[in-house]
């Protein structure tokens, strides 16, 4: 374990390895993705009260997993920054914000699109909609104060105390959402929330789920690997690579 | 029980710039230690760090040989911080400043004390003016006169001497070495040329931190 | 107090300890001394007020002076506009504290930051939530809220508002150190705020409607409850930050 931390205190030992690493998430990503979005368009049966619209599920639900996923994966990364000083850690948080906030867009826009055949309107006030805007603003927030500060060192522990507390926040706030929508509008159709999928329909969603986790593990490693380039450039052993490469 | 402050191959790095690197430290009671560089060689962060403020950096202090931290509530009970800001506050008078540094030194309220130490420092008569009316050098003074309120052997003074006149300067030089020779201890960055004497030893800190030199 | 003795030894001697019953002294006095400071700047304690007032009165010429439509969204209007009515006076928290250096002072004592920075957050619910909430009915009365709900109304604000303070210092203490932080503190902060938002309308709401009030004011409570266990610690290490910045 502290071997482990410890190595990971080592920019150089992480792009080594991440280097090996990236290819084989990227081959599952794409086989994931590609599988899933044609089993899930094509093969899997239509719903039997919303026909096709259905389908955009295969979109919408894994972009809200990694949507919530993803806020949570920076409150654990800014965690580990803050505790055992491990620039990596910080460094993965810096990109994993602006990902994060693309797929809680991601889920709204999907949702918004479904909502016109379910609704027959852009927008409403869905419980699961407000959250999802809501997870929206906190990214905002969390890039924002970022991008704030003029000293990198103050911005990387600024943004992760906000991801730390706005993690402890996100049940509360939707707890409170549900609970406010089910004042508001009782037993309305959420789009969503709905049990007893059959296997056929799923299954695919399952493949597509795993995919975008497989693209967002390979996103962030090769970002990671860029952003440590960056930042290290001073360091020999960037020089020394540079070298290599001319 | 004397005081002993220490620092082993103590880096910080700021924004992927090193201050300073390899930089050991040993400051004993009856010192004056004058940290010294041109501007932006990390005096302040230097001081920051040797106050406790900065944790943000690599190597270790010890405080009377107990790693910092452990030691750290020790150490800040025996630490009197003045940095570049004075610390006062405009709406308040300066006894009623002063009040406040008493309560957060742990101690009563103790009107006699703060009178004689606002006297001590040249502001007999403006106990009761809002600070906001003094002088950027009265405030100064304001913020000295926790030197004399506040007994703590360990002084960590960041530029102290900014805004005061010839004569406040010298009764403060005077009170750096008495403090020193009682057996306490001063580190401090200054424009101010300090007058030699036995008590003071400098510290130079150069640009890049390659050329860190005791 | 067991004060270290002897304020004018001609030794300087190192203490071992911090003096013990400390904590009490140098909590009351921070208290006491934002007061002061408040109570003397009165402006900034009568601002949010005025401003509550003002966007109250924004709505029913903006919407409509139809009482009952108004009766139908009061209870909403009332609580988002008290709402950002504190948030205004949030970025002074720490800020003239920040800039006259009495902030570095503050982390630099033996005392626990966090019960120390609770103290003045104290201040600043006691001068902004307290005030509000006693207020809020008056405007009430002006959006045609329905009788009955007025208590409720104003015990809703009181307990929530608490808990805005708190949240709130945490975003003034991250962004203390920056020269613009005003409205980067509103994104921070306004997306944490919308759990109290809706159980502080949902209790005026269920008093008017006459369900149980109680149910709501708990959660409020138990909001407040949390706030106060966990935001004091992420305002204490949001200072260390700033301080630095």
């Amino acid at each position: 374990m502290w071997a482990f931390i410890n190595k990971l205190r080592s920019p150089k030992w992480f792009y080594a390895i991440s280097a090996r690493l990236q290819p084989w998430f990227w081959a599952a990503a794409l086989i994931l993705i590609v599988t899933g979005t044609i089993w899930g368009l094509a093969f899997a049966p239509a719903d039997y009260q919303q026909g096709n619209s259905f389908r955009i599920i295969y979109v919408h639900v894994p972009a809200a997993f990694l949507a919530q996923s993803i806020f949570v994966s920076m409150a654990i990364t800014g965690l580990v920054f803050m505790v055992w000083k491990i620039k990596i850690a910080d460094m993965a948080a810096t990109v994993m914000a602006p990902f994060g906030a693309a797929m809680t867009f991601v889920a709204l826009f999907s949702g918004a699109v479904w909502g016109v055949p379910t609704w027959g309107t852009w927008w409403m006030w869905d419980a699961r909609l407000t959250s999802m805007l809501i997870l929206l603003f906190l990214y905002l927030g969390v890039i924002a104060l970022r991008g704030a500060f003029s000293s990198r060192d103050s911005a990387s522990r600024a943004a992760s105390v906000l991801a730390m507390v706005g993690v402890i926040n996100i049940p509360i706030i939707k707890y409170s959402v549900d609970w406010w929508y089910t004042l508001h509008q009782p037993a309305t159709f959420t789009i969503t929330g709905r049990v007893g999928m059959p296997m056929e329909m799923w299954l695919p969603l399952l493949i597509m789920v795993l995919g975008f986790y497989s693209f967002f593990i390979a996103l962030v490693l090769t970002r990671t690997r860029s952003e440590i380039l960056r930042r290290e450039s001073s360091k020999r052993w960037v020089r020394e690579l540079a070298e290599e490469v001319n | 029980m004397s005081l002993r402050l220490q620092a082993q191959s103590l880096a910080c790095e700021r924004d992927d710039r090193w201050l300073f690197q390899d930089l050991d430290l040993d400051i004993h009671a009856g010192e004056i230690v004058r940290v010294e560089g041109p501007n932006g060689s990390g005096k302040t962060t230097l001081l920051k760090i040797l106050s406790g403020q900065l944790a943000d950096y690599e190597g270790e202090l010890f405080w009377n040989e107990l790693p910092m931290r452990e030691a750290r509530d020790s150490f800040l009970s025996n630490l009197l911080y003045l940095g570049h800001a004075p610390g006062v506050k405009a709406a308040l008078t300066p006894l009623e400043n002063l009040a406040w540094y008493q309560a957060l030194a742990g101690h009563g309220p103790d009107e006699e004390s703060r009178y004689a130490a606002l006297e001590e420092v040249g502001l007999g008569g403006f106990e009761d003016v809002p600070a906001g009316q003094l002088s950027a050098g009265q405030q100064r003074r304001v913020a000295l006169a926790r030197l004399l309120l506040t007994p703590r052997p360990l002084w960590v003074l960041d530029e102290p001497f900014t805004a005061i006149d010839r004569d406040g300067v010298a009764a403060l030089e005077q009170r750096l070495v008495g403090h020193a020779r009682r057996g306490g201890c001063v580190l401090v960055t200054t424009h101010h040329e300090l007058s030699p004497c036995a008590e003071l030893r400098r510290i130079r800190l150069g640009g890049g931190g390659d050329d860190v030199g005791v | 107090m067991s004060v270290s003795e002897g304020t004018l030894a001609k030794e300087v001697a190192v203490t071992r300890e911090e003096p013990r019953g400390g904590l009490a002294v140098a909590v009351w006095a921070t208290l006491k001394r934002d007061l002061v400071l408040l109570l003397r700047r009165r402006s900034e304690v009568l601002n949010p007020l005025v401003f509550f007032a003002l966007v109250i009165t924004l709505f029913p010429i903006g919407i409509s002076p139809d009482p009952a439509l108004l009766a139908a969204i009061a209870p909403g209007l009332l609580w988002v506009a008290a709402l950002l009515a504190a948030l205004l006076s949030l970025d002074s928290l720490f800020r003239a504290d920040y800039d006259d250096g009495s902030l570095e002072q503050l982390l630099l004592t033996p005392q626990p930051l966090a019960l120390l920075a609770l103290a003045k957050v104290t201040v600043h619910w006691l001068l902004t939530g307290l005030p509000l909430a006693l207020m809020a009915p008056i405007l009430g009365i002006m959006l045609a809220l329905p009788a009955g709900s007025y208590a409720v109304l104003a015990i809703s604000l009181a307990l929530g508002s608490a808990s805005l303070s708190l949240i709130g210092a945490i975003g003034a203490a991250l962004t203390v150190g920056l020269s613009r932080g005003g409205v980067l503190l509103s994104l921070l902060v306004l997306p944490l705020y919308i759990p109290v938002l809706i159980f502080g309308a949902g209790a005026v709401q269920a008093a008017i409607l006459g369900d149980g009030v109680l149910a709501h004011l708990a959660i409020l409570g138990a909001l407040l409850a949390l706030a106060l266990s966990l935001a004091p610690l992420a305002i204490a290490a949001s200072l260390r930050i700033s301080i630095n910045g």
